[in-house]
């Protein structure tokens, strides 16, 4: 079975400074991680390796340095590691980033096998859509199953496999064909440790590297900025509420203060006490 | 969206995009449509919400406002399409068609992208929940458009387009995108990032059937089973009118207990900050913000949480919110209407017993 997990390469977003006068985002010394998300659909991929046996490629588009990631990613097990780079690639939204990734997807299945299986985390924590997965299947006409948070059975045999999706009001189990693209769901398994010898052989790994002409782009058109229906006009910071907090400046004992912030609480807002009340009588019958 | 505030590359792609130039094939795509989101028969509120937002787009735009709804019983269909003009819809597609029963992208996406195609819509809005994100996705690409998720504002710019708004690299900033040479416009909102409108009893609209060309032998995927989430254990946070939340300033997993036992006085639900999720302290389920659920409460209570901006933006939409804060500098007092600085885990019993007081007092009388 031949597996693709794509990943991508984020700021680690807990890092990110704006700059309080231009407005933008302050990148240098902002260290890179593997897209949270993704670890989850990259350790299922591996335990499917483990149990069924599978080549696991890691998948990743972006600048160079992204190889780091894919390295953390051949690390933790992953067989292959192909990095998708090209300047024709940048300001890609999520049409032109699925457009590109299932040129590469192809030819990952033409060098190296048709996958059964390509794996997206549920979202990014840079890009946050969440669509590049659901992208990726429509364009390849793979089935789509999103926000899996088990695999019940592959069947290799039959071509089939069962999962369990998360869905707004309870589980879905459903069985499709493979091949397919799943989109983990978070916390669904913990990413396995690297070994120091993995560690070691992914730092002299081959980072398999392929521009937009290497994976059969002919229109440039369908990339990066260009290929992006959507234009960001405006980036902004959220404004400020006009008017800052009342702050309630009570004194004495603890009693004392907490009917303090009762009374400045229903003082503001008349109709909360109303609420409370209505509330508070239905809880306790 | 992927990198939304990388320049432009100057050589490399162009600007071809940024200046309208609508092409003459999407000039006749008009009107604001809602796709309707029913799982199990039950309308999801945002579609509602989405119907209330797509109201005033539409007015501002001169045009109508449709809404899809699909599934296997027309019944329930009809009653859903009720449900859609008295929160402001002026048409419905109805789509009903056995093979609707359950959602499954394959066949919704075909559906959607079906009518979308006959019908020709200018602005297209789906909720950002699991099937709103599922659909929206491959409906987007299957038409080749633009899309912009989890969005938290929308509006009509001066030449008519859809200006959409979202929170980008993990809330710190805010983005407006436009989808200015492709239809339709679409986009994805949270539930509860809008509010609920007004609904007219009685209110009606124009209903087209639509008949979806699906072949259930041709669909590979099947439903096998559903179980149902037990609404005992769900957090109802999304829809509580009293939230009470804790964060990393409560120090302990039993300090969190005083949060719970307010909310159990208060009748209301309890959530916290995503700190007290990665802790074990609370399910995911319970987390307030960015990452976990955006709520709307007439009341919203912060025990020992900054208030940073990915907290923010779940919490914005509350009528009223208290923060208690030893930090007379934390962030949350920047947004909150009311604000105490004080130690929460001595405030927050007292706070409870006072209240219980007042509460039962008050229920004697009535
Ligand atoms: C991509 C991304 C997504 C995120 N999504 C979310 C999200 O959805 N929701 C979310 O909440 N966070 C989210 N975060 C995390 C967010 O940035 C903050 O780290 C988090 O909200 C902080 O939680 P906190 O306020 O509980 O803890 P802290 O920031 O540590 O704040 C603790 C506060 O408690 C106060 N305090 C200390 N002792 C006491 C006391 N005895 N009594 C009263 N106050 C006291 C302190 O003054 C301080 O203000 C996200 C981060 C990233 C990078
Ligand atoms: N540049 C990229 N390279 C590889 N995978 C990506 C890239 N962008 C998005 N993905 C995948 O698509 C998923 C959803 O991304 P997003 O739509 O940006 O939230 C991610 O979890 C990744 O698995």
């Amino acid at each position: 079975m031949h597996i693709v997990v794509c990943i991508k390469q984020v700021p680690d977003s807990a890092q990110i400074r704006v700059h309080p006068v231009t407005n933008t985002i302050m990148r240098q010394g902002v260290p890179t991680i593997i897209n949270p998300y993704d670890l989850f659909a990259l350790e299922e991929a591996l335990r499917l390796k483990d149990t069924l046996g599978a080549t696991v490629t890691a998948l990743c588009m972006g600048p160079p340095t992204a190889a780091e990631s894919l390295r953390k990613a051949l690390t933790f097990g992953a067989d292959r590691a192909v990095l998708l780079t090209d300047r024709y690639f940048a300001g890609s939204d999520t049409l032109a980033t699925s457009y590109a990734l299932s040129m590469a997807l192809g030819k990952i299945g033409a060098d190296y096998g048709t996958p059964e299986i390509v794996f997206t985390g549920k979202q990014t924590i840079d890009g946050d859509t969440a669509q590049v997965g659901p992208g990726i299947a429509s364009r390849l006409n793979l089935n789509q199953l999103t926000y899996i948070s088990r695999i019940v059975e592959t069947d290799l045999e039959r071509g089939t496999i069962t999962v369990e999706r998360r869905a707004e009001t309870g589980t879905q189990v459903l069985a499709t064909k493979l091949p397919v693209l799943i989109t983990m769901l978070e916390a669904t398994n913990e990413m396995r440790r690297g070994s120091i010898e993995k560690a070691l052989e992914a730092a002299r790994a081959e980072i398999v590297t392929w521009s937009a002409a290497d994976v059969g782009i002919e229109d440039l058109a369908k990339c990066g900025l260009r290929g992006s229906p959507t234009i960001v006009k405006k980036v902004f910071a959220p404004s400020a509420r006009s008017e800052k907090a009342e702050m309630i400046e009570a004194e004495g004992n603890l009693e004392a203060r907490a009917n303090a912030v009762i009374d400045a609480l229903f003082a503001k807002a008349p109709a909360v006490e109303d609420d409370l009340y209505a509330q508070a009588v239905h809880h306790y019958v | 969206m992927a990198d939304e505030t990388k320049p432009a590359p100057a050589k490399a792609g162009g600007r071809a995009n940024t200046k309208k130039e609508l092409p003459e094939h999407f000039k006749a795509y008009k009107h604001v449509w809602v796709a309707v989101e029913i799982e199990h028969g039950e309308v999801h509120s945002v579609s509602f919400e989405l119907l209330g937002e797509g109201r005033k787009l539409a007015d501002k735009r001169g045009v109508e406002l449709a809404a899809v709804v699909m599934g296997d019983d027309r019944a329930k269909l009809g009653a859903a399409a009720e449900a859609c003009f008295e929160y402001g819809a002026d048409c419905v597609y109805i789509a009903c068609d056995p093979a609707l029963e359950h959602y499954r992208n394959e066949t919704s996406t075909q559906v959607l992208t079906d009518l979308v195609n006959t019908y020709q819509p200018e602005i297209l809005l789906l909720g950002a929940t699991n099937l709103g994100r599922d659909l929206a996705g491959s409906v987007a690409t299957t038409l080749k458009t633009g899309l912009t998720a989890d969005s938290t504002e929308l509006a009509i710019d001066e030449d008519g387009s859809l200006a959409a708004t979202r929170p980008t690299f993990g809330g710190s900033l805010l983005c407006t995108i436009f989808t200015l040479n492709f239809r339709p416009q679409m986009a994805t909102v949270r539930p509860r990032v809008m509010a609920m409108p007004e609904r007219t009893e009685g209110r009606i609209g124009r209903i087209v059937e639509f008949a979806p060309n699906i072949i259930e032998d041709d669909v590979v995927t099947k439903v096998l089973d559903f179980i149902a989430d037990r609404d005992s254990d769900k957090a109802a946070l999304p829809y509580a009118d009293v939230v009470v939340a804790g964060g990393l300033g409560l120090g302990s997993i039993e300090n969190f207990q005083l949060v719970k036992e307010l909310a159990a006085v208060l009748g209301a639900e309890y959530g916290g900050s995503r700190p007290l999720v990665q802790k074990g302290w609370i399910t995911s389920d319970r987390q307030i913000g960015q990452t976990g659920k955006t709520i709307r409460p007439k009341l919203y209570i912060a025990a020992g949480i900054s208030g940073a901006i990915q907290h923010r933006v779940g919490v914005e939409g509350a009528d009223l919110i208290l923060a208690i804060n030893t930090d007379p500098k934390a962030p949350i007092f920047e947004f909150a209407h009311l604000g105490i600085v004080a130690d929460a885990v001595t405030l927050l019993p007292a706070l409870t017993q006072a209240f219980a007081r007042r509460l039962r007092v008050n229920k004697m009388a009535s």
